[in-house]
């Protein structure tokens, strides 16, 4: 496999074509779970939910990973005139793709880990680890000079280091220290959780703001100081704001003090997005990546919706009645949907150079379906969040589980709808951009050898 | 921002990062799942059929199902039981044995003893904190 990948399209192709079957995946396996909401029991006996939903999150997890590592390894490519090793990323890509065909097999076979996000056997986590040392390898080599780097730069490495430390603390539970309290145990898994999220935005905002550079043809942005205001902000939060997961467990006061003040500081990165909405928009429509440019746009939008929503979830007090509801749910959906996947789209039609007119235009309309879809999908599950909640904290002693899942019957129909429209939506991008990779000639960029 | 502020501020954030790290790693919590015990045989258990992809502990989890912290004190163990044994028309029978009930039960008995997860029962306060 690795000669065949001699001499043919960029390694960073061969992730982000990865990247794509896997989003394709999650969304027919999120198809097959909203269906499971609505009709319950449906497969009960053969492709339950808890098969269903890590095929879903697994998927989704690593079409967001693998296609931001693609997306960084091309634009490190770019940035550095090549990156350090290529046949080191051949590797990467290779034991990242056995080890997500081997987690979604074993899933399907019915075993599993059990945790949250990374629900599979934790044997699996051994390829992930060796995969990511040699990505981390690769992008420090390749950076070599650590002086008066662009913003971009500092966020690939920050999330790229962050990641690694992040991934192995979530496999802290395997240590009977950390294991034989609920308590702490819950509290180190989603302590690194949090944090570990944070990483692969760095690398999707990192590779956004290449992007945006890219696009308005200026590099001012990535050097000034505003810029590493931000990122120094982002930093902060990923370290310490990840508490507001955990509000609700019997867990140390200290760790809802510190986390709820400093997620408090990410309205300093609200009052920029508004700030500056108008003048990126301008900036930004002049020029001429148009598919990457409407991406971006509507990452843009869901940005703003979703911090709106986040900075709420991490007032403890609003907490208590978003936690354990379906108003999580959408909080996940618009920032993994409308934000990284909409960014990571970005890169692939900037990445895949794509200027066919036909296939233009279908993509316009995928993403044209997918903006329509996309509210709907998330203001049914606010709605049903909002059920739930006036449920669990005022009705619970007397209206049974069930009963309350019945009620909500309506609002998983429209989630169910608007979910199989969204999927349609991609389906339609994502066909379009594997017809790109497996049709045409090799796109390799003058300037990277990635 | 020169490269020596930069480098000061990452710096910083680092050591804090790390000091809070290991202060949450010596937190002390009494064990309430041993290893070894009756109730981490549960939990692995719990995880090995992956449970949490429909139930929830302290309200993280999958919402399929309802959440199963304090099921301990709210269900009896014949209620439990009855549930575990058959399924329902929603959740797959797993055919657990009695000892791997007895284990689930435990580790049930163990999650309810460390703490309540109804959010109702929580106070809030004026400053947006909230407390047990």
């Amino acid at each position: 496999m690795m000669e065949q990948l001699k001499d043919k399209k960029p390694i960073s192709h061969f992730f982000i074509m990865t990247g794509l079957l896997l989003l394709f995946s999650t969304l027919a396996f999120g198809v097959v779970g909203a269906f499971q909401y609505v009709f319950p029991g449906l497969f009960r006996n053969s492709f339950s939910f808890e098969k269903i939903r890590p095929l879903h999150v697994s998927s989704a997890v690593f079409w967001i990973l693998i296609t931001a590592c693609g997306a960084v390894i091309y634009y490190l490519g770019a940035v550095k005139n090549g990156v350090w090793s290529v046949k080191l990323a051949k590797w990467q890509w290779l034991l990242f793709t056995i080890a997500v065909i081997a987690i979604l097999v074993s899933y399907i076979m019915g075993i599993f880990g059990g945790r949250e996000y990374w629900e599979f056997h934790p044997i699996f986590a051994i390829p992930i680890v060796i995969a990511w040392i040699l990505f981390l390898i690769n992008v420090i080599k390749s950076v070599k000079i650590f002086r008066k780097q662009p913003v971009y730069v500092w966020m690939w490495l920050t999330g790229t280091i962050f990641f690694l430390f992040t991934y192995l603390e979530s496999y802290l539970w395997l240590i009977p220290y950390f294991r034989s309290n609920i308590v702490h145990d819950m509290t180190i898994q989603w302590k690194s959780y949090g944090s570990m999220v944070g990483c692969w935005n760095m690398l999707i905002y990192g590779s956004s703001i290449y992007l945006m550079d890219k696009i308005s043809g200026s590099e001012k942005y990535s050097y000034s100081g505003i810029s590493f205001a931000l990122y120094f902000l982002g930093l902060f939060n990923l370290m310490f704001n990840w508490g507001h997961h955990i509000y609700t467990l019997p867990a140390p006061k200290y760790i809802q003090y510190i986390s709820y003040s400093v997620s408090m500081t990410e309205l300093l990165l609200l009052g920029r997005i508004i700030y500056y909405w108008k003048s990126s928009v301008n900036t930004a429509r002049k020029h001429y990546h148009i598919l990457s440019y409407r991406f971006l746009l509507a990452a843009d939008l869901w940005i703003f919706l979703t911090l709106i929503l986040a900075i709420a979830m991490s007032i403890p007090a609003i907490n208590i009645y978003t936690h354990g509801t379906h108003i999580t749910v959408a909080h996940t959906m618009g920032a993994t949907i409308g934000i990284n996947t909409f960014l990571l789209l970005a890169f692939v039609c900037n990445i895949f150079n794509i200027h066919q007119p036909t296939t233009e235009k279908r993509i316009t309309t995928g993403l044209y379906i997918t903006l329509i879809a996309l509210p709907i999908f998330w203001f049914s599950l606010i709605i049903a969040g909002v059920l739930k909640s006036n449920w669990q904290m005022h009705h619970s002693n007397e209206i049974p589980f069930s009963v309350m899942m019945y009620s909500l019957h309506n609002y998983f129909v429209v989630f169910l709808i608007s979910g199989i429209l969204l999927a349609i939506g991609f389906f339609i991008i994502v066909g379009n951009l594997l017809a790109t990779f497996f049709n045409n000639q090799p796109t390799k960029n003058n300037i990277t050898n990635a | 921002m020169s490269d020596r502020a930069k480098v000061m501020t990452l710096i910083i954030l680092l050591i804090s990062f790390f000091c809070y790290t290991l202060f949450l790693y010596k937190e002390n919590y009494s064990s309430n799942a041993e290893y070894g015990s009756i109730a981490d045989k549960g939990k692995r258990l719990w995880q090995e059929k992956n449970c949490n992809s429909c139930h929830q502990i302290y309200g993280l989890g999958g919402y399929l199902g309802p959440d199963l912290t304090n099921v301990y004190s709210q269900r009896s163990e014949v209620y439990i039981k009855a549930f575990l044994q058959a399924g329902t028309n929603v959740m797959p029978n797993f055919h657990l044995t009695e000892e791997q009930m007895n284990e689930i039960m435990a580790y049930f008995k163990s999650i309810d003893s460390s703490g309540y997860a109804t959010p109702a029962k929580l106070k809030t306060n004026y400053d947006g904190t909230i407390e047990r």
